[in-house]
């Protein structure tokens, strides 16, 4: 299908795409890969004016090294994500969920920085990106800010990146000790996640120290399911008792019913892929 | 130059790769959308987004206003030449069906209904003043569940007064073919009363559909993504008017049809209507949200069942009473579909009694039409599903039941209580071969041991025996059922005087490989190279007549008519050869492409006789110079395939998910010609009957909207999906055809929906869970196993 007229700007520094969004007004979208923008102008769900696209913009992309923490371009595609060395050593929870996305096409043009700035519920990447902690790098028209995870998702579709700014970087702590897992539940492989579940364990003698649970599509954000996170802390590595731990990972959230699942199942399903997840990062 | 003579080659049963695949795997393909005509213009056409709404104005100012676009036509513009879309199977002399217009007038019947069409300089003109017409609606209220439907509550169509379309009835008692059924129900031992559901599902072929229409030659020439252009050649003359003879009809390359193209559809007659009204070639393609939208449907019928049987677990009698979703028109077979699967609920078995009834209901949704098995699909689910809830009722091994009920390999031929007569088949060999390679035991016993472990991933073993009546069809058996048309194909073949050999047919593949497989058929009949012979087809002018493709018809019916041709080419040849070699004709026979006088060496070779008649230097007297010939082929039966699948699934109880652990399928469909087409045929044909049984269901909102407007949403599996196939033959030649082929189009599709369900439930059934609707999601199976808890399993 055929997209509504739209003006187009594709710059090659933050500075210049500020200075464009400032210019273009209420009715512009940044397009930072397409994969979900592309479609829904062709189905003239969206029909901005003006499209600024990100894709030259070179200092967004890329992982490097930032001493505590890495420092992700927010062009960065899923497939660079999925693959890269120091995403693996530090953070593999990213690179688990960056490697569920969609198809290969995909995630060769959808970028970590579209995906979370998307904020569809059910996307891959918002979840690890709030169990990992991270702080996401936004620049504006006063300059930049930081934004910790847990404040950036705000509703369906919403985040704390206001009108005029771009998101440019995901900074993200370096894990080491940490065992984790992406638990993605789908009907068919190339599906939006019906729910899922990122996990973060450090074992130590024998036990659970520590958890991080991040839910996928269990509400109108991401969600950490502190209460499960809570009650794994100090558990013994043994399935009953992790089992008995996740049974409250349905607590507080608020899931949507659709054509793969009511609020129930989903609640339900919450619990299984939670136990199954840990179980998992934790290697049982 | 002549053709150099040949060794036979046994073309048949070789795994040719296909002359097709080069140009479409390297992108030299030829689809309608890649056609562009000198000063074409392009169509969009604006849809009502209401199921149902009388149409009250439209302001068609501003869209012609919009740049580039040279005109808009609504349905009161071309009202009096638009005529009304064919239905070409009345079923019943009653039959009641509205008008349907290409564009409507006054009244949309469905979500998706062409309200008018933008005609543009370009395609992206056009979209953008789709957004620009403004149309006033007055809603009415929808009618969208079939058993709302069939109480007239709300009226898809006011003006008819009733929602029922046809009722229509086969009974054995009355029709002489076997015992009145309510005798069998009334004394019956055991008496399994079932409702199943068939959803409806989408047939989603890989190209959209598109047309172009050339009006500016003599001839209207239209290419357009179809399964059958000589049919709708017919249909365009007689639904617009027009001379046949001035009407041309090509079917280029066409990406998979699956029955979703057996069509004549309103946006080919509005693209007719513009071109003419514009003097202009135009294009319309469809995008994948109209193609879901507005194509036509498949299945969706409410089946509701009693199979009567004795405690020894002989059947004694079967009824069907159907309910079936029409959605808001008849299209070109809508009506007969489910007629097509009445005479297939009875399938491999010997029952003395069977009723069937069908109730054709409109409702406010897209109409519904062929989809890769048409009627016999739902029916086998039917039955085998049933036949497997008779087994638990007895206690029975679910092979065993089917064993005892089935006609046996020596009772062939065996006329069954529709009145079909089942020329040939084999069902203890087909079994027999699938059970060892499924191992059969293994598996069953696995399923104890994780039953009794409670494991939470529980086993079950899926069966499907099935048949199909295929071939379509005897023409007198299609006027009996009063459809529009015969069912014969024609076939030309030609030797050039090269001695390469044209073989023009009526089949109308789009995707099927005919230019391979008939290929491989002559090259065996006349003995010249595969390389040597051509296939044309798809184009009215080069292939005059033809019946198209569809029913798992092509090889059955039009490769016997290329087989009749070629015969007759030699039947010529022969003449030619007895004269060039100054023998008797009785005295010459034709072998591996050479002629040769009866105990001699003296020989000439079709590509020689090729260029002497070509000559005409030296020709009997009175012989017309041309080794061409046609045939056609009317079938004196449908070919009856037949096979049987297991599949053994897995079921994890704690997220409801579904996989498939093994699927065996042990198909016989007589002789093959290419078995790596058939293979793909086969792969194919399970995807999208597995797809039924776990992924797809078209779904609307209480709107009427399809709330499964795209792929997010309507879930067609992919290679991830789906587990690799163990796949088999038998082979009991049909004696109806001289090649022994029966079809293979529609196998997979038709047996490996209740074999899939059949196995979830077998896996789940002990933990209380009796029945899950189709698609058997994760969710639902999930739901279901809720409810056994809490109820006990008491259901």
């Amino acid at each position: 299908m055929i997209p509504s007229p739209f003006d187009y700007a594709a710059p090659t520094t933050v500075a210049q795409a500020l200075d464009l969004l400032a210019d273009a007004g209420d009715d512009v979208k940044v397009l930072a890969g397409g994969q979900s923008l592309i479609p829904v102008m062709k189905l003239r769900m969206a029909d901005p004016t003006m499209v600024v696209d990100l894709g030259r913009i070179s200092e967004l992309t890329g992982v490097t090294d930032d001493g505590d923490s890495l420092l992700i371009g927010a062009m960065t595609p899923h497939h660079v994500i999925a693959k890269d060395l120091l995403i693996a050593t530090y953070a593999p929870l990213l690179a688990q969920a960056a490697a569920t996305v969609a198809d290969p096409q995909v995630r060769h043009r959808g970028t970590l920085g579209g995906a979370l700035v998307h904020a569809d519920p059910a996307g891959d990447m918002p979840a690890p990106v709030l169990a990992l902690d991270a702080t996401l790098v936004v620049a504006g028209p006063h300059g930049e800010r930081s934004i910790a995870a847990a404040d950036f998702f705000q509703g369906y579709f919403t985040t704390a990146v206001q009108e005029g700014e771009i998101l440019t970087h995901i900074r993200i702590p370096k894990y080491v000790g940490w065992g984790s897992h992406y638990e993605k539940f789908t009907r068919v492989a190339q599906q939006w996640s019906i729910v899922a579940v990122a996990a973060m364990v450090r074992v130590e003698g024998g036990a659970i120290a520590a958890a991080r649970i991040g839910l996928t599509n269990m509400a109108s954000t991401p969600l950490r399911a502190r209460g499960v996170e809570a009650a794994l802390a100090g558990c013994a590595l043994e399935a009953d008792a992790i089992a008995t731990a996740c049974a409250q990972a349905a607590d507080g959230t608020e899931p949507a019913s659709d054509l793969n699942g009511d609020a129930a199942y989903r609640r339900h399903l919450s619990q299984v892929l939670t136990k199954r997840a840990v179980l998992s990062a934790a290697g049982l | 130059m002549t053709a150099t003579a040949q060794v036979h080659s046994n073309e048949v049963g070789k795994a040719r790769l296909r002359k097709e695949d080069a140009h479409l795997i390297t992108g030299r393909s030829r689809y309608t959308d890649n056609m562009v005509l000198p000063g074409m213009l392009h169509l969009a056409m604006v849809r009502s987004p209401y199921a149902h709404a009388k149409i009250t104005g439209i302001d068609v100012a501003a869209a012609k206003a919009s740049p580039g676009v040279m005109a808009v036509l609504t349905g009161a513009d071309v009202a009096a030449e638009q005529g009304s879309l064919p239905n070409a199977w009345p079923i019943t002399p009653d039959q009641k069906a509205p008008a349907h217009p290409s564009i409507a007038v006054d009244e949309v019947a469905f979500a998706g209904e062409v309200v008018a069409v933008i005609i543009a300089r370009s395609v992206a003109a056009a979209r953008d003043a789709v957004e620009l017409v403004d149309v006033n609606y007055e809603e009415l209220p929808v009618v969208l569940d079939l058993e709302e439907a069939f109480t007239d509550t709300v009226l898809a169509h006011p003006s008819l007064g009733t929602n029922l379309s046809a009722n229509w009835v086969f009974d054995s008692g009355e029709a002489g073919t076997g015992a009145p059924v309510e005798e069998a129900l009334a004394n019956a031992e055991v008496l399994i009363e079932r409702t199943f559901y068939q959803q409806r599902l989408i047939p989603s072929f890989m190209e959209p559909r598109s047309t172009v229409v050339d009006p500016t030659s003599e001839q209207l020439t239209m290419w357009t993504s179809t399964q059958i252009p000589h049919i709708l050649r017919l249909m365009l003359a007689l639904t617009l008017g027009i001379p046949e003879s001035k009407v041309r009809v090509v079917a280029p390359d066409v990406g998979g049809g699956f029955g979703g193209k057996l069509q004549v559809t309103p946006e080919e007659i509005i693209t007719v209507l513009a071109a003419r009204r514009m003097g202009k070639p135009c294009k319309y393609t469809e995008t994948r949200s109209e193609s879901l939208m507005a194509a036509h449907h498949g299945r969706a019928q409410v089946q509701r069942l009693k199979l009567s049987a004795t405690r020894e677990g002989i059947v004694t009698g079967f009824s069907v009473n159907l309910l079936a979703d029409m959605g808001a028109y008849l299209g070109l077979v809508t009506s007969g579909v489910p007629i097509l699967g009445a005479f297939m609920f009875n399938s491999i078995y010997k029952f003395p009694a069977y009723r069937f009834e069908c109730n054709n209901l409109f409702t406010n949704k897209a109409w519904t039409d062929a989809y890769r098995g048409a009627g016999r699909p739902e029916a086998t689910f039917a039955i085998e599903r049933i036949m497997d809830e008779l087994a638990v009722e007895l206690g029975m091994d679910p092979l065993e039941l089917r064993e005892k009920n089935w006609i046996k390999h020596e009772e062939f031929p065996f006329t069954t209580v529709c009145g079909l007569e089942y020329d040939s088949g084999n069902y203890e060999a087909a079994t027999a071969k699938a059970v060892e390679l499924f191992d059969y035991a293994g598996l069953r016993a696995e399923q104890l041991r994780r039953r009794n472990s409670n494991d939470p991933v529980q086993l079950g073993i899926g069966i499907s025996t099935f048949t199909e009546m295929c071939g379509l069809a005897p023409s007198r058996v299609l006027g009996s059922l009063a459809y529009g048309a015969g069912g014969w194909e024609h076939a030309q073949v030609r030797v050039l005087p090269t001695g390469n050999v044209e073989v023009v047919t009526g089949s109308s593949a789009h995707g099927q490989g005919h230019e391979t497989a008939w290929s491989q058929l002559v090259a065996d009949r006349l003995g010249v190279p595969f390389e040597n012979v051509e296939v044309l087809h798809g184009d009215t002018q080069v292939s005059q007549r033809g019946l198209d493709t569809y029913g798992s018809r092509s090889l059955t019916v039009g490769g016997m008519a290329v087989l009749a041709a070629a015969d007759k080419v030699i039947e010529k040849a022969k003449v030619v050869a007895a004269h060039l070699l100054e023998a008797s004709e009785d005295d010459i026979e034709f072998s591996a492409g050479n002629f040769t006088v009866k105990g001699t060496d003296t020989s000439t070779s079709l590509g020689e006789i090729a260029l002497a008649t070509f000559a005409a230097h030296n020709l009997p007297d009175g012989f017309e110079p041309n080794l061409d010939s046609d045939a056609t082929f009317d079938p004196v039966n449908f070919s009856f395939p037949h096979g049987t699948h297991l599949a053994a699934m897995e079921v994890d109880t704690e997220t409801g998910q579904v996989r498939i652990r093994k699927y065996v399928c042990v198909d016989d469909i007589g002789v093959v010609v290419n078995p790596m087409i058939v293979e793909g045929q086969v792969h194919g044909g399970l995807a999208q009957g597995i797809a039924q049984a776990l992924y797809e269901e078209a779904v609307y909102d209480d709107a009427g909207t399809l709330v499964t407007g795209s792929f997010v949403d309507y879930l067609v599996p992919s290679a991830p999906d789906l587990p690799h196939y163990i796949t088999d033959r038998t082979q009991t030649p049909s004696t109806t055809n001289q090649l022994g082929a029966k079809g293979v189009g529609e196998a997979g599709t038709i047996a490996s929906t209740p074999a899939i369900v059949n196995g979830v439930l077998d896996a789940i059934r002990h933990l209380g869970v009796r029945d899950i609707k189709m698609p058997c999601s994760p969710s639902r199976v999930w739901h279901a196993l809720e409810v056994a808890k809490t109820t006990g399993g008491a259901q």
